[in-house]
């Protein structure tokens, strides 16, 4: 698999596109279909399409698989946290998003794009800690 | 109300149901963990169907607010689906895991067979 | 009424099915599953429902796929057929069929906007977004803004199952049966 020159040229022509569509997804979510589920979604494929052509070990290195089990948490995390600001100043309840700024929906779209920037975190990194679990597995 | 449209308005629910009971015949006929699985994940996608079918409105378009518009579908099934599809693939990956694991144990994944080692100890 | 082309999908769709019934080698099975997805997909952007349709093309036929190969190739391929009579599921099955078939006598008719799902809490969700109160995706909206506490228990599950799957498939492979034996016998 690693001498073939197609598979290695086609992904690496497919890579950026994969990796620049994911964080359009993610940021136009508001205007158009999208959001932090498909963009993390996104971007765990392209990581996987590079493992599964240039080889896990070469995958490791560019996402390591310490990080990428970190993260799984951290997204959770980071949602948990978009709650807080409004209920420990008083100005609301847990998950409003008032305190984010000025206008309503300047606060409310802030308040949303931490939101899914914990979602991507936890579904990007879930699926490729999935994929890493069950390809070590296939090499022992 | 002739039966032709009858049966045009009810499509949408006749493939539901029937892929859900394909899911279903899956899941009880067959042996093997992996096709189990994936009957399992027939049976969601029905589901799938069988909640964005009625939020659809004929004439209406996507949920997202333009000022050409005026009729939206209705977003809260869609809401509910689109997070279902993520967890699904998660929980897909836990029960693979589980059935990975059950091969090493066994050295099989076919049901009978498993149950036949078990008596066998 | 639904549309010529929702009917054409949705036939696909329940042939695709029959195909991944009837298929023994789970190689085809998995490959018919993607297929189904992606039909699953063009159906839900019939439906209107783009991003379902979104998520459904990049986890049911992308993710899924990757980690169903990923267990055959640690598990093997081949089906093979049941000791067991279909009889007994045939039946369930069937029964199953009729009786939901039954109920949808009385399910309103497809796509009429006065359905009672139309009426409950989605128009007020539309109306804030219409007043630019919200961005214009009402179901980015809804998702993160309106039903935050529902997403935040779903990413938790996601976070639970990736948990769930390292704990199962993380650190060596070992003969668990060999040390059970041993301990039994020196015991």
């Amino acid at each position: 698999m690693k001498l073939d020159l197609i598979l290695r040229v086609g992904a690496k022509l497919m890579l950026p596109f994969i990796l620049i569509f994911a964080p359009y997804v993610h940021f136009h979510g508001d205007y158009g279909p999208g959001g932090g589920f498909q963009a993390g979604v996104i971007i765990a494929a392209a990581f996987i399409l590079y493992a599964i052509i240039f080889g896990l070990d070469a995958a490791r290195h560019i996402a390591p698989q310490g990080l990428v089990e970190r993260l799984v948490p951290l997204g959770v995390l980071i949602y948990a946290a978009a709650g807080l600001p409004a209920m420990l100043t008083g100005q609301g309840r847990y998950l409003d998003y008032g305190i984010f700024g000025h206008d309503f929906l300047h606060a409310h779209e802030w308040g949303i794009l931490i939101v899914e920037t914990g979602v991507i975190t936890t579904v990007a990194s879930t699926m490729l800690a999935i994929f890493y679990a069950f390809a070590d597995r296939g090499r022992q | 109300m002739t039966g032709w449209e009858v049966i045009a308005d009810h499509y949408n629910y006749y493939v539901t149901i029937f892929l859900m009971v394909a899911g279903l015949y899956i899941v009880i006929a067959r042996g093997n963990m992996i096709k189990k699985l994936v009957g399992l994940g027939l049976f969601q996608t029905s589901v799938y169907l069988l909640y964005l079918s009625p939020g659809r409105i004929i004439g209406g378009t996507a949920p997202i607010i333009d000022e050409r518009f005026s009729v939206y579908s209705n977003p809260l099934p869609h809401v509910l689906m689109l997070t279902a599809i993520v967890v699904g693939v998660a929980t897909l990956a836990v029960g693979l895991a589980l059935v990975v694991r059950i091969s090493e144990e066994y050295g099989t994944i076919d049901e009978d067979e498993i149950f036949a080692k078990d008596e066998d100890q | 009424m639904v549309s010529f082309i929702q009917g054409v999908l949705l036939t696909l769709l329940a042939a695709v099915t029959i195909a991944i019934v009837r298929q023994r080698n789970l190689f085809g099975v998995v490959i018919l599953a993607g297929i189904y997805s992606f039909l699953m997909a063009s159906v839900m952007i019939v439906l209107d429902a783009v991003d379902v349709a979104m998520t459904e093309a990049s986890v049911g036929a992308g993710i899924s796929t990757v980690v169903l190969l990923a267990a055959l190739y640690l598990t093997g391929s081949r089906e093979y057929p049941s000791a067991h009579t279909a009889a007994v599921p045939l039946f369930v099955s069937a029964v199953t069929a009729v009786a939901l078939i039954w109920g949808t006598n009385e399910l309103p008719r497809f796509g009429l906007a006065d359905a009672p799902i139309h009426r409950h809490v989605a128009p007020s969700y539309l109306e804030a977004s219409a007043k630019h109160e919200m961005p214009p995706n009402v179901v980015t909206a809804v998702l993160a803004d309106f039903r935050g506490y529902d997403t935040l228990g779903e990413t938790t599950v996601i976070f639970t199952g990736g948990v769930g799957v390292m704990l199962l498939l993380r650190g060596r492979r070992k003969r668990l049966k060999s040390g059970k034996e041993g301990k039994e016998g020196r015991a």
